[in-house]
């Protein structure tokens, strides 16, 4: 593909998907919790602005109505949402120390490489602009995979979700010209009922094991042998 | 390009490579003067720095008893490697002679010498902050050379040339194009180049505050004309970092042949670009702390990440086979 | 498709009626009222499917379609809701008592229960594979909140696995629904003029030859992982022991059931279409493979971590994956008698696997404990319970004369036609996971009752039903039901057994 032939618009969706794929390696490296949440709502913004310039560039109406609820959702309602829970948790200063940033920077280098590698045989000469896109959005949905593993804070481990969700809301837009709103309004229901629900169990983890460090959740395992007889 | 062999052209090369030495401290001037006033300090003329290197060129020069041969080479060396380098980059025009050795990578390499000998420099004398500084300085340029290299290979992908003139010259040939390579390599850019110039957020160049200075605690064993020519060689590198963004990243009004109308629209382009560049820097400056340095190297691995990325989206959504 | 709207709006409505019943003690009838409701709704629709053949028909804006294949799972699904409905309403009561769960628990576990049945049966009838998407989804929604039921710190670790795996999970099978929506892209609709027609399933499938079968490849991988995750394939099951073990007993029933058949559900739609698409290409049978592959890995792995389970829910949760592999490994095996097996014994698994959870839950409850060292010779306690879960055991094992057997038979028969040396694995698999079953169920069983152990007021009617059916289905399948399998058969496969 040649990247001076498209139209600007389609320039800039690319331009788009590339900082919502920047985005991601800020999440992963952010330790901060606070900042974390600005960078996933900025990649929200972003989704959103990738599905207004969609719109913009064909004919689907119904776009600009899922980029508005791209835009409430993932750039206002959820951020304002995890804010309001790490406030009341009292994370606001919380950071956590990564284990190795630098390994994890590399290894999320390598998931882009390899989602790159993975679509390169759908080759069809009118597919290639989206088929770029498919893998900008899978290294996004594959970062927030690793992102959840590497992140053993119950909050970045959410945000990690929610960035795959990012990814795949890209891979819609920009891929297939959106999904039917049907689907769409479904699937952003399903995200905003998991919010409420991650929200819940924040405060039970933390009523649990006094931490919303996850790893330290480890009673139940083949390995360990828990006393289970203790149990009812 | 025979035409550009011809001597007038010849010329204008020798009059760009002495422009850089003439602006470079006016630049830093400007730069001191933009903060200053952003400080609410009248701050002194832009033309300061002229005077101050005046002043020392003509002050005698003193070198420790301890020093080495090595030690007197090293400005004359830094300088010139500094100059030469400076010279490669086109400033005005990217038709002449000298564009043919504007090899980014042998920019690179001219700078890596320079840097090699400010730093044996610093260590030859063999006080504790001559040692301390080239050891950082190591430690920053060790982590920002990759990452400029990457920056520059981005580029050097588009154009399908390492020639920093064909490189511009590509990019003024495409209409508009919006490139997320081009974006991520200049944000790595921009953050290699404060590295390398040792500006905030790495160093702080108006201070000799003994724990955190790095290029300063080189020259403290310097004096006049040595230390002339190594502020001067400072100069001229930040300048050449500065024309070396404003001319790739916004190449627009640099001349591409040599009649006098359009060279003169090259070198007002030139000025503009570069007094834009040095209020941002010096609004940058303003805004932003000096990080502890310890941060360095997060601050540079951001800088190595974003030219990876512009590498990266270069090969996946630009090229894309 | 009144039948269809009744079928769903059952379990919709009840689940608001049930969040709004300020007094939850009325709950437990309430829920078992809606149940048979919705059962009741699924057997007419099962009826109008049985002379039409297929009943299709859009409700706000979703495509909906009922086959033979899918209308079976949808009588399966109320069939096992409603029994266990009828097992959770004492059940719940007692751990009330015990004081396990707080009073708005109470509303809050019908209420999820309803929710629960409404995306198993949205996701069975539904056309369109987005809003089948958002569906199975929406089941990992309902039953988090039960699974960290009783709040103590295992339950909550328990949930929280299930949600964060199954979540990621289905978050990949929504990247394959994407990347088939994008093969669809090119294909001319002409015949469904529906906007969206790429997420139609039915028309996906009379245009499956022309999707682009690359981007149909590595999308069929994702759907696997994604989809296979809700199933419990190894090695993405890391959730299913522990939500099962963790919630409450009734939500192990329905979990293991209903939830991982519609998963599988999901798969065997989605290799209808890759099997399409990949027809003309050099890898034809790529999707039955991967399947295969997964299953029968998934089959061994948890037969042989059958044997070194302390608790029994765990335990039997290690089973349903096993059982769950060898479904997949037979889909995957394809052809109609593999097909045809692996049908039956959906059903089969799903009747005697909720029976045993009931019972586990009455026995748990007699000891006191999950443990399994701490449940003893239930025979003599409350023989009634003993020997149901002795049966119980013997038909998911595999012993004749029960359905089981039978489905397995088949399964044994197609494998060796089509890949003799695979038979090998397979008896080994189903000889290991006997020796596990069987070496922890004797002691519980037989074992000296610990002084002072009562029996509990037990409500054995729906254990007696399901295993009663699986009996029966293991001694003769029943005309109707064979014919009703063979037509399912034969929409996947395109050939009929009969």
């Amino acid at each position: 593909m040649n990247l001076p032939a498209l139209p600007l618009l389609q320039q800039l969706v690319v331009l788009l998907a590339a900082l919502v794929l920047f985005l991601s390696f800020v999440l992963l490296a952010q330790s901060r919790l606070v900042s974390a949440i600005h960078a996933f709502a900025w990649q929200g913004a972003l989704v959103a602005a990738v599905t207004a310039v969609v719109a913009l560039t064909g004919d689907s109406h119904h776009l600009y109505f899922s980029a508005g609820l791209t835009l409430v959702l993932k750039a206002l309602l959820i951020p304002w949402m995890l804010h309001r829970q790490v406030r009341r948790l009292e994370l606001e200063r919380h950071s956590e120390t990564l284990q190795r940033p630098a390994l994890a920077i590399m290894a999320a280098v390598g998931l882009v490489i390899f989602s790159s590698w993975l679509v390169l045989p759908m080759v069809a000469e009118e597919l290639t602009f989206t088929r770029n896109i498919v893998a900008i959005s899978l290294a996004v949905v594959l970062i927030g995979f690793l992102m959840m593993v590497v992140r053993q804070q119950a909050v970045a481990q959410v945000l990690g979700f929610m960035s795959i969700e990012n990814g795949l809301f890209l891979a819609a837009v920009s891929a297939t010209g959106g999904m039917p709103l049907i689907v769409e309004l479904g699937v952003a229901f399903d995200v905003l009922v998991a919010m409420v629900l991650f929200g819940v169990f924040f405060f039970q983890i933390r009523e649990s094991i006094d931490s919303l460090d996850v790893d330290r959740l480890n009673r139940l395992s083949e390995t360990a042998d828990v006393a289970v007889e203790d149990r009812p | 390009m025979d035409a550009t062999l011809t001597p007038s052209a010849w010329l204008l090369a020798l009059v760009q490579a002495l422009l850089y030495l003439a602006l470079a401290p006016l630049m830093v001037g400007w730069v001191r003067k933009v903060k200053a006033r952003l400080q609410n300090r009248r701050g002194a003329s832009p033309f300061q720095p002229y005077r101050d290197l005046r002043k020392l060129l003509f002050k005698e020069t003193r070198v420790a008893h301890t020093a080495s041969p090595l030690f007197r080479v090293a400005p004359y060396v830094v300088f010139v490697a500094t100059w030469v380098a400076a010279a490669s980059v086109p400033l005005v025009t990217i038709d002449l002679p000298t564009a043919v050795v504007a090899d980014i990578i042998v920019l690179v390499g001219l700078l890596a010498l320079a840097r090699v000998f400010l730093t044996l420099a610093g260590m030859d004398v063999g006080t504790a902050f001559g040692g301390m500084g080239a050891s950082r300085e190591m430690m920053i340029s060790a982590l920002a050379e990759p990452a400029m290299l990457m920056a520059v290979f981005t580029l050097a992908m588009t154009a399908h040339s390492t020639n920093l003139g064909s490189v511009i010259d590509h990019h003024l040939g495409d209409a508009f194009v919006l490139r997320p390579s081009y974006l991520f390599a200049f944000a790595g850019l921009t953050l290699v180049a404060l590295a390398e110039t040792g500006r905030i957020p790495v160093d702080n160049p108006s201070t000799h505050l003994e724990l955190t200075m790095v290029h300063e605690a080189m020259l403290l064993e310097y004096s006049g004309r040595h230390l002339a020519l190594m502020e001067w060689a400072a100069q001229i590198k930040l300048m050449l970092y500065g024309v070396l963004v404003a001319n790739v990243f916004v190449p627009w009004g640099i001349a591409r042949d040599l009649a006098p109308a359009s060279l003169a629209i090259g070198l007002g382009a030139i000025l503009l670009k570069l007094m834009a560049l040095g209020i941002a820097l010096a609004l940058a400056e303003t805004v932003l702390a000096k990080m502890r340095l310890f941060r360095v190297p997060a601050f540079l691995n951001l800088a190595l990440l974003l030219s990876l990325l512009g590498l990266l989206s270069h090969v996946i959504l630009e090229v894309g086979a | 498709m009144t039948a269809l709207l009744l079928t769903l709006l059952a379990p919709l409505l009840g689940a608001l009626l049930l969040a709004l019943l300020r007094p939850p003690v009325a709950g437990g009838w309430l829920n078992l009222a809606i149940s048979s409701l919705t059962l009741a709704a699924a057997a007419w629709l099962a009826w109008l499917v049985a002379l039409d053949g297929e009943v299709a028909g859009r409700l706000v804006g979703v495509g909906f379609r009922v086959d033979a294949f899918n209308v079976y799972l949808v009588v399966l699904t109320a069939f096992v809701g409603l029994t266990t409905s009828i097992f959770s309403r004492p059940y719940m009561r007692h751990v009330r008592a015990e004081g396990r769960v707080y009073l708005g628990g109470i509303r809050v576990y019908h209420s999820m229960y309803q929710t629960f049945m409404l995306t198993m049966l949205l996701a069975l009838t539904t056309d369109n594979l987005g809003v089948l998407w958002v569906a199975v989804e929406g089941a990992t929604l309902a039953t988090v909140l039960l699974v960290s039921l009783y709040r103590t710190p295992e339950a909550i670790e328990a949930a929280w696995k299930y949600f964060i795996l199954c979540g990621v999970g289905i978050a990949l099978a929504l990247f394959g629904t994407v990347l088939t929506y994008f093969a669809a892209q090119h294909v001319d609709f002409r015949s469904a003029a529906q906007p969206g027609a790429g997420l139609i399933w039915s028309a996906l499938y009379a245009h499956a030859g022309e999707l682009d079968p690359t981007v149909m490849r590595i999308a069929f991988v994702f759907l696997l992982v994604g989809y296979g995750t809700k199933v419990g394939l190894v090695p993405m099951h890391q959730w299913l022991p522990d939500a099962h073990s963790e919630g409450p007993t009734p939500m192990s029933a329905v979990l293991s059931g209903l939830l991982l058949n519609v998963a599988l559900y999901a798969l065997v739609r989605f290799k209808m279409l890759v099997d399409g698409s990949l027809a003309a290409t050099d890898s034809p049978h790529l999707a039955g493979a991967l399947l295969m592959g997964f299953g029968l890995v998934s089959f061994m792995v948890a037969g042989l971590f059958l044997h070194r389970q302390r608790d029994i829910k765990r335990m039997f949760s290690y089973s349903s994956i096993e059982h769950m592999g060898l479904m997949t490994f037979a889909f995957g095996l394809g052809g109609p008698l593999a097909t045809f097996g692996a049908l039956l014994h959906m059903l089969v698994h799903s009747l005697t696997k909720s029976a045993i959870f009931v019972t586990v839950g009455h026995a748990a409850h007699i000891a006191g404990s999950q443990g399994i060292d701490k449940i003893r010779g239930l025979i003599r306690t409350q023989p009634a319970v003993g020997w149901s879960l002795l049966i119980g055991v013997a038909a998911i094992a595999g012993f004749p004369p029960f359905g089981v057997f039978t489905s397995e038979f088949l399964l044994l028969t197609a494998t060796m036609q089509a890949q003799p040396w695979l038979t090998l694995p397979l008896l080994t698999g189903l000889a290991i996971a006997f020796a596990g079953l069987f070496r922890h169920l004797h002691p519980m069983v037989y074992g000296v009752a610990p002084e002072g152990q009562r029996p509990v007021q037990a409500n054995l009617i729906p254990v007696a039903v399901h295993l009663g059916l699986v009996l029966w289905l293991g001694l003769a399948i029943p005309g109707f039901l064979a014919e009703w399998l063979n037509r399912a058969t034969q929409l996947i496969t395109g050939a009929s057994l009969l």
